[in-house]
């Protein structure tokens, strides 16, 4: 059992986000990156299928600042093979070219299963998932929160809003959106990734020429107007939560 | 004339001298070679570790921790109980080489020599007696929970006790058979010759008596040496042994580095075999006097934690498993063989611990428990097997390097309302860098005391800057989490920082920050570091820093672990207590016998779990049952959060109130 | 190729989502300024009523035993030839379990162009995404020739979308449906529990704030002294602190209640979207920046950690 896992980084929403002077991108001077916390879920996915199966897990992303950490924490956590993409990635938006790019790619590594978040929070041109899955000729399942290998198929639970889930069983080799792995993905010590620096290498390959064909052109970006925002009762709390009970006698809830 | 007879009274055809040497050269060997396939599991299931230096210090703590036992002195009972067992033996043993030496070698015990020696033999048999009954009432009667009630204590207590008194019998005997006229200087042995003599049994009587509680005193003396090995009195020799090889090499604020083996390769305790000798000799080491147990914050949260538990179950580990491993028999892969960690010593009972240092500054015998749990905590770190809520912290710690998962860009935020700007000790020369703190920079509720004392440095035009968003979590807690790889990114982060800064002297009011600062980072050069209590302290003294107010407030403090147990700076916050004219009650437990808040050794970032009464409110009991005291003083940002949760959780909050050492300063300006 | 908008209307177990009806009032808005119909695509197997109050000018509805219930797999077959043959000005998904298996893979084997998280369409049809977990909006043009957009929910009220008169319904042929290689085994039911939050007045809800499970007890005795129920955003179920009964937002509960207390809670766009339908919302968060504070009435950067208490302390002083 072959399993890719094809992983993003994004920018870190602990960091305040700025536009820059174009007004139509992300200011990347300021950007963090982290590992889109979709995919986060699909390698530890992936490692739990592994430590249940036995399937070698290769785990590969772009290759952009941060890419080697993210590999080698992967790596620590159980990852076989680390794969970093070269390519110019400045229209990262653009999944649709990134994802047939991709797909040519990961066809040569003979996937039985690919597993990769369901979807990431800067995809302004949905996830790249689906597409990839679509230039392979596999099915896709997105939204899915566990699943178990048997023979040829892959039995998934899929998330519906409500709480509800669907089981469904999908052939394989297939294409799957993670939203949660079965457990939340554990914790990787420091030493140990610095360990997999030591003792992994991180293969290379060149992803095709990527055109900005068919992304949407982004006229403008900017933060949600503040004109909305709450008004805002005291910091301290004491004075704050005598101004709620005022507030719930007002709406008649006390 | 007074003299000492050889074999006084016994027939010299029973040959006394054959039947005293074979038997205890019998025991004697019995007694090596158990000790032999005992003791020789150190170091053949164990690491190696180097702790043979420094031998006039370790025969110092030899002296000072075996033979005077300081450590067992430090408690009244218990302690008088200890040194009347052991000082008296001591004597016997001593006493029984000089007989040997006067029989054998040199004529010496005769006239006043044989008196005084007589004398003083008798005193410490009454001395053992005493203490035979002290330990008799808290074994039987007092039974405080701290003890292990199992027989093999008892029948310990009865053979040498029958010692005792079986020698004691001898001399009795012989004193009613001789009547000499210098028999008072035997004043225990006389008392009871009285009763032979009284009794009024003939001489040949008694004499045939003395003889049979001779032999007997003999057997019993090889029996208990041929079983030492095994019982409770194990503690003889290993006790001993362990203050002898007890760690020199590193300050007390030092954590054990993660050993490696032949081949460079971290070791992460996870079995026996993971432990270097030294750990396993604390197993066996073990009183089992109780003391760690009783002053164990965890244990008395009713965690999972017992400090003395834990040390028995490495013992209990070693003794079953360790022939096996020891034989080769076993890589760990063996299904027999029970893993250490977690099946022996499970993970909960690793997380328990606060790594305050309470049990090893009690160990009588200088176990060294932290470094241990430690150890192990390192194994599970390496395997993930932590809750949620200390893997969402050490994740956060790894990325944006504090444990609030705020961006490093944040963590000068509180200075933006202080005048004028702090400087940053990166860009400009400074006498001192003040090392913040994860705490004290981002956590909202200690802002204000974070401010109070930026504006009372600034008061006392202190030269200072601070490293912005350059400074990183000292990593304290981070290491003593098991988190050794974390640590070290973050001590290099920070070291580079400092090391681009110029400074004289390193400030910070963090209490864990200071002992990992000062005793963990090599290569900080040779700045000092100073807790901001000590660095008022100087002020005052100086006379830089001058109070315009006499407080006149009752007030106690508490010694944080990391600053008071771990560095020993117990005066330098009294002083400035006293000078701002305040009054300093002592709670009980102060000092190096201070009470953990519970936060330390990363408890902080974990779940609590299911306890009885959080260390933080046992501490707010001891101190509202002060006498007048109203102000609760800490000098650590960690404690300010833990002790007002606390005050709040008791209802206390009408009775007392926690303060900064800082309010008291700026208050008394 | 025409101007028209298509609607692709999901529904779950016989009933049409909410999302539907919102993507319904977006398409209304895009259709007035290309001068097309809406069109309101349904896929089911006797399914026809499910139209009935669909505010759109035209249904086709595709029906098909394949169809019975959502399958990626016959969704995008189906939906790729109706793309195909009517060729609309752009085709509404919703941002959901349903609609974003559908919408990528038909983006991919037609080659149209997809613009996602769609919250609200401005004058000539600017489309403005909501992004980077509701921290940055992105406006892109409509783009040509065939738009595919999937809508997140907060643009629109569910009630703009449904009409008292039912559209015409064409049925339209399905195509061969064989060879799926998606099976739906069964629907596993959410676990069954005490209380349905969704219909509830009054909700205390908590998130990553709260930062572990002892501390649930705040919210909970909160919840005890004012006669609201707990509920909770996705990372305190994922650690199992409360049960998926709980959970509001994607996978979890679309909730209208009168009040809604979020304690801690950030404001991810999958919670924001299923609590919209509130009468009032109050935050309370440190971060002064949390998005929820963007769609709250009320709000305050106090910690928690001291305001619940105190709240709860006062609250059971006013009811004794």
């Amino acid at each position: 059992m072959n399993i890719i896992v094809p992983v993003k980084l994004v920018p870190d929403l602990v960091e305040e986000l700025s536009i820059d002077a174009s007004g139509t991108a992300l200011d990347t001077a300021w950007l963090r990156m982290i590992i889109n916390e979709f995919d986060d879920h699909a390698i530890e996915q992936a490692i739990l299928l592994k430590e249940k199966t036995g399937a070698q897990v290769t785990v590969l992303s772009m290759n952009i600042e941060g890419v080697d950490d993210l590999l080698f924490a992967a790596a620590a956590r159980g990852a076989d093979r680390l794969i970093k993409l070269n390519g110019d990635f400045v229209n990262a938006s653009n999944n649709h070219a990134l994802a047939r790019a991709m797909a040519t790619l990961i066809q040569d590594l003979k996937p039985d299963l690919i597993l990769t978040g369901v979807q990431a929070h800067n995809d302004l041109d949905g996830s790249i998932g689906p597409r990839i899955s679509n230039y392979l000729g596999m099915p896709y399942v997105g939204y899915i929160s566990g699943v178990n290998i048997s023979d040829d198929k892959v039995i998934v639970r899929k998330e519906y809003p409500g709480g509800l889930i669907g089981e469904m069983q999908v052939s394989l080799p297939a294409l799957l959106g993670i939203q949660a792995a079965e457990q939340p993905p554990r914790y990787v010590a420091i030493s140990k990734v610095r360990q997999m620096m030591k003792t992994m290498s991180i293969e290379e390959l060149d992803l095709a020429t990527l055109d900005s064909m068919g992304a949407p052109v982004v006229n403008r970006m900017f933060q949600p107007e503040t004109t909305e925002r709450a008004t805002m009762l005291s910091e301290n709390a004491e004075d704050a939560a005598n101004q709620l009970v005022n507030i719930f006698k007002e709406l008649g809830v006390l | 004339m007074p003299v000492r007879v050889d074999y006084w009274g016994i027939p010299l055809n029973w040959r006394p001298d054959l039947i005293v040497y074979s038997l205890m050269f019998l025991a004697a060997i019995i007694l090596l070679i158990r000790f032999y396939l005992q003791g020789s599991l150190w170091w053949r299931v164990g690491q190696p570790e180097m702790r043979w230096n420094k031998i006039h210090l370790r025969t110092l703590n030899l002296i000072k921790y075996a033979i005077v036992q300081t450590r067992v002195l430090s408690q009244r009972y218990p302690g008088v109980m200890h040194i009347g067992l052991a000082w008296g033996f001591f004597v016997f043993f001593l006493g029984t080489a000089l007989a040997t030496i006067d029989s054998h070698f040199i004529k010496f015990l005769e006239g006043n020599p044989y008196l005084i020696y007589k004398f003083i033999l008798d005193i410490f048999t009454v001395f053992f007696l005493f203490g035979a009954v002290l330990a008799g009432y808290r074994r039987f009667i007092k039974k405080p929970s701290r003890l292990t009630l199992q027989s093999r204590f008892t029948i310990s207590l009865i053979l040498i006790t029958m010692i005792v008194l079986a020698g004691l019998t001898i001399e009795s005997l012989r004193l009613a058979i001789e009547q000499p006229t210098w028999a008072i200087w035997s004043p225990a042995g006389w008392l009871l010759a009285q009763v032979w003599i009284v009794s009024g049994v003939s001489a040949q009587t008694l004499t045939n008596w003395h003889a049979g509680a001779w032999l007997f005193h003999l057997w019993i003396v090889a029996f208990t040496v041929a079983i030492l090995p095994v019982g409770s009195l194990w503690h003889t020799l290993t006790g001993p042994l362990n203050t002898f090889f007890s760690q020199l090499d590193r300050p007390t604020g030092q954590l054990k580095p993660v050993a490696q083996n032949a081949q460079n390769e971290s070791i992460y305790v996870k079995s026996l075999q993971d432990l270097t000798w030294k750990q396993l000799l604390d197993g066996d080491a073990c009183t089992e006097c109780g003391r760690c147990q009783d002053v164990c914050p965890a244990h008395a949260a009713g965690t999972p934690l017992n400090p003395k538990q834990f040390i028995l179950s490495i013992r209990q580990a070693l003794h079953r498993d360790g022939p096996m491993l020891a034989a080769g028999k076993n890589n760990g892969q063996d299904k027999k063989i029970k893993q250490l960690v977690p099946e022996e010593i499970q993970q909960e009972v690793l997380w328990s611990c606060t790594t305050c240092g309470a049990c090893v500054k009690e160990c009588p015998v200088l176990i060294e428990h932290v470094d241990s749990i430690v150890d192990m905590r390192r194994h599970l770190v390496i395997e993930g097997q932590m809750d949620s809520k200390l893997q969402d912290a050490l994740a956060n710690l790894g990325r944006y390097g504090n444990s609030f998962g705020q961006s490093d860009r944040m963590r000068a935020k509180w200075t933006q309302t202080i005048q004028p700007k702090i400087k940053d000790a990166r860009r400009e020369a400074v006498e001192y860098c003040w090392f913040v703190g994860d705490y004290a920079s981002y956590s909202t509720s200690l802002t204000e005391i974070t401010q109070k004392t930026a504006s009372v440095f600034n008061k006392i035009g202190l030269d200072y800057g601070i490293l912005f968003e350059g400074e990183r979590n000292a990593g304290n807690d981070v290491r003593r989490v098991g988190e050794e790889g974390l640590f070290e990114m973050l001590s290099e982060k920070n070291l580079a920082v400092l090391n681009k800064s110029t400074y004289q002297t390193i400030i910070t009011t963090d209490p864990h920050s200071y002992n990992t600062l000062k005793n963990e980072y090599t290569g900080n050069g040779k700045h000092p570091v100073l807790h901001y209590s000590e660095l008022l302290d100087q002020l005052i003294t100086s006379g830089k820093l001058k109070f315009s107010k006499k407080l006149g407030y009752k007030v106690t403090y508490h010694d944080p672990c990391y600053l008071g147990r771990y560095n020993h700076v117990f005066d330098a916050p009294r002083r400035v207590i006293a000078a701002t004219g305040c009054e300093i009650i002592e709670m009980p437990r102060n000092r190096d016998h201070s009470y953990c808040c519970g936060a330390g050794g990363g408890r902080i970032w974990m779940e609590e779990g299911s306890i009885m009464e959080r260390p933080s409110e046992s501490r707010i009991h001891e101190a509202v049952n002060l006498d007048g005291v109203k102000i609760f003083v800490v000098a650590c940002p960690k404690d300010v959060t833990m002790y007002r949760d606390a005050v709040k959780t008791t209802g206390k909050e009408n009775q007392i109130f926690v303060k900064d050492l800082i309010d008291l300063v700026d208050e008394a300006l | 190729m025409n101007q028209d908008i298509f609607v692709a209307v999901e529904h779950l177990r016989g009933k049409v989502s909410d999302i539907s009806y919102i993507m319904l009032a977006a398409a209304h808005d895009l259709a007035q300024n290309t001068g097309g119909k809406v069109v309101a695509l349904l896929l089911g197997l006797n399914a026809q009523q499910l139209a009935g109050n669909l505010n759109a000018d035209q249904v086709l509805y595709a029906d098909h035993s394949l169809l019975t219930d959502f399958n990626p797999e016959a969704y995008q077959r189906t939906l790729i030839g109706i793309i195909d043959e009517y060729k609309p000005r752009a085709v509404l998904f919703g941002h959901t379990s349903i609609g974003t298996d559908t919408v990528g893979c038909i983006s991919a084997q037609l080659g149209l162009p997809l613009v996602s998280s769609v919250r609200t369409i401005e004058a000539n049809n600017k489309l403005i995404s909501q992004i980077c977990g509701g921290k940055i909006m992105a406006e892109c043009n409509l783009p040509e020739p065939i738009a595919l957009i999937t809508l997140v929910p907060g643009g629109y009220k569910p009630e703009q979308g449904q009409s008292t008169q039912s559209p015409p319904v064409t049925a339209i042929p399905v195509q061969v449906l064989d060879g799926l290689r998606i099976l739906l085994n069964k629907y596993i039911e959410p676990e069954t529990s005490d209380v349905d939050i969704s219909k509830e007045p009054l909700l205390i809800a908590v998130g990553r704030g709260i930062q572990n499970q002892d501390n649930i007890s705040l919210a909970e005795e909160l919840a005890q002294a004012i006669g609201g129920v707990v509920c909770a955003s996705r990372p305190v179920v994922d650690q199992g602190w409360l049960p998926t009964s709980r959970l509001v937002g994607k996978s979890g509960s679309t909730v209208k209640p009168k009040v809604y207390l979020a304690i801690g809670i950030s404001g991810a766009p999958e919670h924001v979207e299923a609590i919209t339908g509130s009468d009032v919302i109050i935050a309370i968060n440190t971060d002064s920046a949390a998005p929820i504070f963007n769609i709250a009435k009320y709000g305050t950067t106090a910690d928690l950690f001291d305001l619940v208490p105190a709240l709860t302390e006062k609250i059971k002083n006013i009811k004794g």
